[in-house]
């Protein structure tokens, strides 16, 4: 009844109500000015980022019209001149991506369990004070300068690591990747994927320990008050929640871990050829064939180099858009 | 209505005469003696001694932060998660501290068991699995787990409503749906007492209402402890009331006794104030 | 007044017997992993620490198994794993530093600071020439670097947190992506931007428009951060009073956050000053003091470093290590500063 009466009240009404005002502000100018300095700004990130793209290629180009692609999947890299003094060059980055991913996937494999396991003792195990300072340590990890990676990964891991090399092959030559065409383990892919490890453990650690402090705290706090230890609150609670942002932290890694140049340089044996064999001193690098061949370079080498350098640069940025998506999407679901 | 109530009244005093409030330990049941707890150097709650006797329903009540949550979170050791938190006193649980030197905190949590203000499933399980959740994480042994399964959701008020999807995620269940999915995950691991942090406060009244049924029921067999801002649901659940305030300094309990005692004739002029709608 | 005799206790702490125990697995575990490298064939350091993970895992597992029965297994490995793994990522951080601090040391003398290479060789005995005229590059470069990417930064920053325009998403995420361009790649950028087309060769300034677009990402991101942590209310505040947002932003927001963005600089320098693969293809490298950066080769830290790693004799490689020990102090007293400042704010 009361309902009826009411909508017979609107409807006779409905003439009545006014349209929504459209409330227009004028800002002032030094608002004007304001905005439009900061917002335009705000876009230099992406001018540049394109800038860098469209700058490499351009130069690139040369290189991947005369390679064509060849360029991605040969080996060679031989800059030669015919007798009428043309170029017959072929540039080729094939052992170069093999041995970036080769490495890379050292890294990670020996990088992120660490870093998990870092990122857990920081969050769940370490004692607040203690907590500060490792956290400090860390970060300051991340803010050591590669050529020092490099020189201590050169007389340092080195030969710690040669000896592993040797143990590994002594025991397990059988399986495919440990195996090695001859008993030559001085700087390997393995070696290059353990100093990467390291360099990548701080980004990996503080975005899973970013994403591990996430975990909704009535979540944890309901796993304790079901009697759960602590691991069985990180297994039932923290990992379902986090996994996601670790996967995430670990792509980030990966794309530091492609992107590294000096370091690597310094303790990878570059050879113009595709090797598998982790333990075997012989791998590649596209950042350190950079460096590598920089020094000497004219004319078309240096346009093969730049090309490479568009290859890198596309390669690490798909790397960083997804993974940054990923621990975003992780991120914005523990708010 | 009325009838519940007088009933409650009943149970009540029946109860009241066999145990009343301070009095010595049955040997089976929870005590506080003497419980203070602090966040850093502030005392935020004061030498609350308090038993409650198995099988019986105890609510706390009193104004915001006058240390309730924090007094039943001391009893199953939730408080020590605060990093700056400590406390003094004992919580005996048959006869035994739960503080003691080399007690398995765990196995407390299990006997102890909570649910929190908010629902909070694990989302990356589905129903049946957050019923089951604290067997799993307790590492405990049981040979019916569909037997078990059901027996929680029926003792939660839950069965009818998700008996046919129990292999849906618990996101979909609504607000009330997921509190008494709590209720039976705690129910799941056979706890002697079921602490309760304000368990309707993010509800509507219908849930409200089902989560009270709810604890009617459980009282049967499990002591309660419940902590709520709501009065009339003190009244109508709990066999006992534990009035709690704090007057600027450390929140202390005020007085305790048989619920229709503490609504009808408190002894104490705060505790009328309060009951009475005058402050809180 | 009531007067509180209790005093505050922790019973869920550790207690004397349980550091005990802890104290005695560790001891017997290091005691039984020796006897084993002594008595059988494994041998050296890795050998010890592989015996004495294992037995003092599985001794503290046995020890939690017996206290809180078989649900402590599972926990006990997970927590014995995660200590490992934390002390094994901060065994290279303290050899690095180790080594950097020992090796480094061996190559001061009393002219590093005040000679350059000029005219000395990387070849020299040691006490040859110096890096002075690195130290004064490294400075200009980050100088330069900050006061282009400072303004950049903060403003892209301030873009992201006061204007949050319709793009701010999409900047926020292209910024993300800016950090992660490899160093090689931003000086490869400058070569073909800068040097290859404009009167800028190869200097000073044109290695510090390399290190900018690796710094900017940094500023932006630690700006913002410290930005989202001034209180909205304040912005309302100033709002509300009838100031513009141009006023409220200048005159509240950016003094509220002033310690913040100083250490988000401090940061962007600490995460530049010792990028060496950009000034390969930019700076050039010079052996002699050039004060101008503008105009012919300047050297910094980072190249000096790598010049002598390169050469890889014995003279050159003490002169690398002495570099990075010079390089490492000055990231080391930023990162410090920046912590310092950034420590107070938050204590808060």
């Amino acid at each position: 009844m009361y309902k009826i009466q009411h909508m017979t009240l609107l409807e006779n009404k409905s003439a009545d109500i006014p349209a929504p005002r459209v409330i227009t502000t004028k800002p002032r100018v030094s608002d004007k000015i304001f905005r439009g300095v900061v917002t335009s700004f705000g876009m230099s990130a992406l001018l540049i980022l394109t800038l860098i793209g469209i700058f490499l290629a351009y130069r690139g180009v040369q290189t991947f019209h005369s390679q064509g692609w060849s360029f991605l999947t040969s080996y060679n890299w031989d800059k030669t001149v015919d007798e009428n003094g043309n170029s017959v060059s072929s540039f080729g980055v094939g052992a170069m991506l093999i041995g970036t991913v080769l490495i890379s996937i050292v890294a990670l494999i020996v990088g992120v369990p660490l870093s998990i396991a870092m990122a857990l003792f920081l969050t769940f195990y370490a004692p607040a004070r203690l907590k500060t300072i490792l956290v400090s340590v860390v970060d300051l990890m991340a803010a050591f300068p590669s050529v020092l990676f490099g020189l201590w990964g050169f007389f340092v891991l080195m030969p710690m690591a040669n000896y592993w090399a040797k143990l590994i092959y002594k025991y397990l030559h059988w399986i495919p990747i440990f195996d090695a065409p001859e008993p030559f383990f001085e700087r390997s892919p393995f070696i290059a994927g353990l100093v990467l490890a390291i360099m990548i453990i701080p980004i990996v650690t503080s975005v899973s320990r970013e994403v591990f402090a996430q975990t909704p705290l009535d979540r944890i706090q309901a796993a304790y008050a079901l009697g759960a230890t602590k691991w069985g609150v990180i297994k039932a609670v923290v990992f379902p929640f986090g996994s996601s942002g670790v996967v995430g932290g670990a792509m980030l890694g990966l794309g530091r871990a492609f992107g590294e140049t000096v370091a690597v340089y310094t303790v990878l044996n570059i050879v113009f050829a595709p090797n598998w064999h982790v333990l075997f001193g012989a791998g590649g690098n596209i950042a350190s064939l950079i460096i590598l061949k920089w020094g000497e370079a004219s004319g078309d080498e240096t346009t093969a180099l730049l090309a490479a350098g568009f290859i890198l640069f596309v390669m690490t940025l798909l790397v960083n858009m997804f993974a940054n998506f990923i621990v975003r999407q992780t991120l914005k679901s523990g708010k | 209505m009325n009838n519940a109530a007088s009933s409650l009244a009943d149970v009540s005093k029946q109860r009241a005469t066999q145990k009343s409030p301070g009095s010595a330990p049955m040997g089976t049941g929870l005590e506080a003696r003497g419980v203070h707890a602090w966040f850093g150097s502030h005392l935020a709650l004061e030498d609350v001694s308090l038993d409650f006797a198995a099988g019986t329903v105890t609510a706390l009540i009193g104004p915001s932060g006058c240390g309730k949550s924090t007094f039943i979170r001391t009893i199953n050791r939730m408080h020590e998660f605060i990093p700056t938190a400590a406390m003094a006193g004992e919580v005996l649980l048959d006869g035994k501290d739960v503080y003691a030197p080399g007690t398995d905190v765990t196995k407390i949590r299990l006997q102890i068991g909570m649910v929190f203000q908010k629902p909070n499933p694990f989302p990356s399980m589905t129903i049946g699995e957050n019923v089951l959740s604290g067997i799993k994480l307790a590492q405990l042994k049981v040979d019916n787990k569909e037997e078990l399964l059901e027996e929680c959701l029926v003792r939660a008020g839950l069965w009818n409503e998700v008996k046919d999807r129990l292999g849906a995620h618990a996101g979909g269940l609504s607000g009330g749906q997921q509190q008494r999915l709590c209720i039976a995950r705690s129910l799941a691991v056979q706890p002697k007492v079921l602490l309760m942090d304000e368990p309707c406060s993010a509800l509507d009244p219908g849930s409200t209402l089902r989560i009270e049924e709810t604890i009617s029921e459980l009282s049967k067999s499990m002591t309660i402890i419940i902590v709520t801002h709501n009065m009339q649901q003190a009244a109508r659940v709990s066999d006992y009331t534990a009035f709690f305030l704090s007057e600027g300094g450390p929140g202390r309990m005020i007085e305790v006794g048989p619920t229709t005692e503490i609504f009808t004739r408190p002894r104490d002029i705060k505790t009328e104030n309060y009951v009475s709608g005058r402050f809180g | 007044m009531t007067t509180i005799q209790v005093k505050p206790q922790r019973p869920w702490k550790a207690t004397p017997r349980d550091m005990g125990t802890t104290a005695g697995v560790i001891l017997l575990s290091a005691l039984a992993s020796l006897l084993l490298v002594l008595g059988t064939g494994l041998k050296g350091k890795i050998g010890f620490m592989v015996c004495f993970i294992l037995i003092s895992t599985i001794l503290q597992v046995v020890v939690g198994v017996r206290k809180f029965g078989r649900k402590a297994l599972g926990d006990n490995i997970a927590s014995s794993l995660i200590y490992v793994g934390a002390a094994i990522v901060f065994l290279p951080v303290f050899s690095i530093l180790y080594m950097a601090v020992t090796k480094g040391a061996a190559g001061l003398h009393p002219s590093l600071f005040t000679e350059t290479m000029f005219n000395a060789s990387f070849l020299d005995p040691i006490d040859k020439g110096g890096l002075l005229h690195s130290l004064v590059g490294t400075l200009y470069l980050i100088s330069i670097a900050m006061i282009i990417s400072v303004p950049m930064g903060i403003l892209t920053a301030l873009y992201l947190t006061e204007i949050r325009g319709p793009g701010a998403g999409f900047i926020q995420f292209i910024v993300q992506a800016m950090s992660g361009v490899p160093s090689v790649v931003a000086g490869l950028f400058i070569f073909t931007s800068v040097i290859l087309i404009s009167p800028l060769k190869a200097s000073g300034a044109a290695g510090a428009l390399a290190l900018a677009i690796l710094m900017i990402p940094t500023v932006t991101r630690t700006s913002q951060e410290v930005l989202l942590l001034v209180p909205h209310d304040l912005r309302e505040a100033g709002l509300a009073l009838g100031a513009t947002q141009w006023k409220t932003v200048a005159t509240i927001v950016v003094p509220a956050a002033r310690n913040g963005l100083i250490t988000a600089t401090i940061l962007g320098v600490a995460r530049i000053a010792g990028e060496t693969a950009p000034l390969i293809f930019t700076i050039g490298g010079a052996d002699k003091l050039n004060l101008n950066p503008f105009k012919d080769y300047q050297s910094a830290l980072p190249f000096y470093v790598w010049k002598g790693l390169v050469l890889g004799t014995p003279e050159s490689l003490q002169r690398a290590w002495t570099g990075i020990l010079v390089l490492l102090v000055l990231v080391l007293s930023l990162f410090i500063a920046a912590r310092t400042l950034g420590g107070k704010k938050m204590g808060k």
